[in-house]
């Protein structure tokens, strides 16, 4: 009779590498679909014409060829922070799926993330193409025209915007997460987030640039998650000014209390929890 | 309430129980809705709640290696207790030890000793081939990779499976993708299977499988196992013990042969006529099951046995005559079928009782 020693002999690397590249693999199944999701996330792409034009007319603080690179970032942060798990997750509690998630001695908020990641590496290449046909078509937004400088943020500034980039990810992650935990209750949960998005679209810098919006409503702003979750990193591509301390650790911050929020919440709905449709 | 123990520890612990099961209860509150525009209103103004009990102090045990039928019609309360010893919907009242641990604790190291197979629910991820799903498993349970790429061998080769292992799970069929739900389950070796169903809607090769592949695992791995299937070919052929419920309440906890004995006070006598056999006529010994031909079979009451053959004998010209058990099925059948544990539709006299068996 074969017995098992109750400790597992695999360590979290290889748990997450595996889990990685099963969840690409899930994703990579769908990748028609997430190139038309990729195409169909292109407002910042056409908010840019609009913003062109203002910038041209001289009433707001940036050029053009700004405006052409910071929406062009905008679109590449979108990318890589698009958070699509209140849908998941509502699947998942109403069809009962959860429940084999919940046996298995891994919290499931993990392969989530990891779930993201894969979509996130599927989706790249067509946001990539879809750059790099902008650049074709306006190259002025890489050399800065005639009489502008070339688009480098510096290596120092490219990093800080990966570290705020998924960062970013992890805060709308665990802001739409812990709403998430309401489908314990009320298991429709996904309208709640079209409500966040209002937000999200307006106040994050997604469609409006930060410099347009009035200072005294901007510092409010900063006080929020929202300019985190676009403005900040897109500038740092950009090599605009940010409030780089202020800005890691509000988004630390704010993070922080999404993630403590979301696990209250799920200890009190795994009591609540009907696992039903089994 | 004494802590809880380490699954590890069990294995000094030979004497304890793999599962107890003590005066467990479940209630759930139940909106109900009257049809209409006015029950829609009065539903969204003023909810009411029903609240029902799936389960009603439930009480028992399973020994370490033993195989154990959880028997109960739909909606009895099978489900929802096995929801509640594998920690995934607490309990409203009683108490559940599963290895000495709580089950909705969640520990990892009891979830890495149990398993549950839901027949409708798969853990397989739907569009790529099983080999992936369980290279999840392996990592998430912590199995070597040396080691998982043996035991799916293993499993494979015990349930009959091997190529489809490469397919997407889509393309398989029902028993081919239960089959790969199985692998996932036991990947890790579980000490415990609670299984649901795990033959339904499979043809009668894949369940002979499947129950064959069960039969091996508990000998090889030692593994107790609680099984709820609506087959009673699966029952009969894996467990020597049943546990019944119905409308949440336990009404027997024993051997399986000894289900006939109480729930079943007749026996059945098959007999053959030199002529045709008349209904009527045999209405008069016992009653009648069915007629074919010269061959009737009669249900007659235990204490009236011996009477009953004799008359038979000295009054019809019998050129054949046995006297057997009714079919297992039948008797479980009879006492869902009753409506209510206190009130079987088996004329039994006083055999039932309304109190849970200590079995």
């Amino acid at each position: 009779m074969t017995q098992l020693p109750s400790q597992p002999a695999v360590g979290w690397p290889r748990k997450l590498r595996v889990l990685f590249s099963v969840h690409y693999a899930e994703m990579f199944e769908y990748r028609a679909e997430i190139a038309l999701w990729a195409v169909a996330t292109m407002q910042p792409l056409i908010m840019m014409g609009v913003w062109a034009q203002a910038g041209e007319s001289g009433l707001f603080p940036f050029s053009q060829v700004e405006v052409f690179r910071y929406f062009i970032a905008v679109f590449l942060i979108r990318q890589v922070t698009i958070v699509w798990t209140i849908h998941h997750f509502e699947f998942l509690i109403v069809s009962g799926r959860l429940s084999p998630l919940l046996l298995h001695p891994i919290d499931p908020c993990i392969r989530f993330i990891l779930l993201h990641l894969g979509e996130q590496w599927t989706r790249l290449p067509f946001a990539a193409a879809i750059i790099g046909l902008f650049m074709y078509l306006y190259p002025q937004t890489l050399t800065g025209g005639a009489d502008g400088a070339a688009w480098w943020p510096g290596i120092g500034n490219i990093l800080l915007a990966v570290v705020a980039c998924h960062t970013a990810f992890l805060l709308r992650f665990f802001m739409q997460y812990a709403l998430c935990m309401a489908a314990f209750w009320h298991e429709r949960v996904a309208a709640m987030d079209a409500v966040l998005f209002l937000p999200y679209m307006f106040l994050s810098g997604l469609i409006i640039p930060f410099e347009a919006i009035p200072e005294t409503f901007r510092e409010v702003l900063l006080w929020t998650p929202f300019p985190y979750m676009v403005w900040f990193p897109a500038t740092l591509l950009v090599h605009g000014e940010v409030p780089l301390l202020r800005g890691f650790l509000t988004m630390f911050a704010w993070a922080t209390v999404f993630f403590i929020l979301y696990r209250y919440l799920w200890h009190k709905g795994l009591k609540h929890y009907s696992a039903m449709g089994a | 309430m004494t802590g809880d123990i380490p699954a590890a520890a069990l294995l000094e612990s030979p004497t304890m129980k793999t599962v107890e099961v003590d005066s467990l209860s479940k209630t759930f509150a139940v909106a109900d809705k009257q049809p209409g525009l006015a029950g829609t209103l009065s539903h969204f103004v003023k909810r009411k709640y029903r609240m029902i009990q799936a389960v009603k102090d439930v009480s028992f045990s399973i020994e370490p290696g033993e195989i154990v039928g959880f028997l109960g019609p739909n909606g009895a309360g099978k489900t929802t207790t096995l929801k509640m010893l594998t920690g995934l919907i607490h309990p409203t009242a009683g108490q559940v030890r599963v290895l000495g641990q709580t089950p909705f604790k969640r520990k990892p190291d009891l979830l890495r000793q149990i398993t549950l197979v839901m027949g409708q629910k798969q853990q397989m991820i739907w569009d790529l081939p099983p080999s992936e799903s369980l290279r999840v498993n392996a990592a998430v349970y912590g199995v070597p990779d040396n080691e998982a790429k043996r035991r799916i061998d293993e499993l494979a080769e015990m349930l009959s499976i091997g190529d489809e292992l490469t397919r997407p799970v889509r393309k398989l069929s029902l028993g081919e993708r239960m089959k790969c739900e199985l692998m996932a389950a036991l990947l890790h070796h579980p000490r415990v299977l609670f299984l649901d169903e795990p033959t339904l809607g499979l043809d009668v090769n894949a369940q002979t499988a499947v129950r064959n592949f069960l039969r091996e695992y508990n000998r090889q791995h030692g593994a107790s196992i609680l099984l709820t299937s609506h087959y009673m070919a699966d029952i009969t052929a894996l467990c020597d013990r049943v546990v019944m419920i119905h409308k949440g309440g336990l009404i027997y906890d024993g051997s399986l042969a000894g289900i006939v004995d109480r729930f079943a006070p007749f026996r059945e006598v098959k007999v053959e006529l030199a002529n045709d056999a008349d209904h009527d006529t045999m209405k008069r010994y016992a009653e009648v099951e069915s007629i074919d031909g010269r061959a009737a079979r009669l249900l007659v009451k235990r204490d009236a046995l011996t009477k009953t053959v004799d008359r038979l004998l000295a009054e019809q010209d019998v050129t054949d005559l046995t006297v057997t058990d009714p079919p297992i099925e039948e008797v479980i059948g009879r006492v869902f079928d009753g409506g209510s544990p206190d009130n079987p539709s088996v004329d039994s006299g006083s055999d039932i009782d309304a109190e849970p068996s200590a079995g």
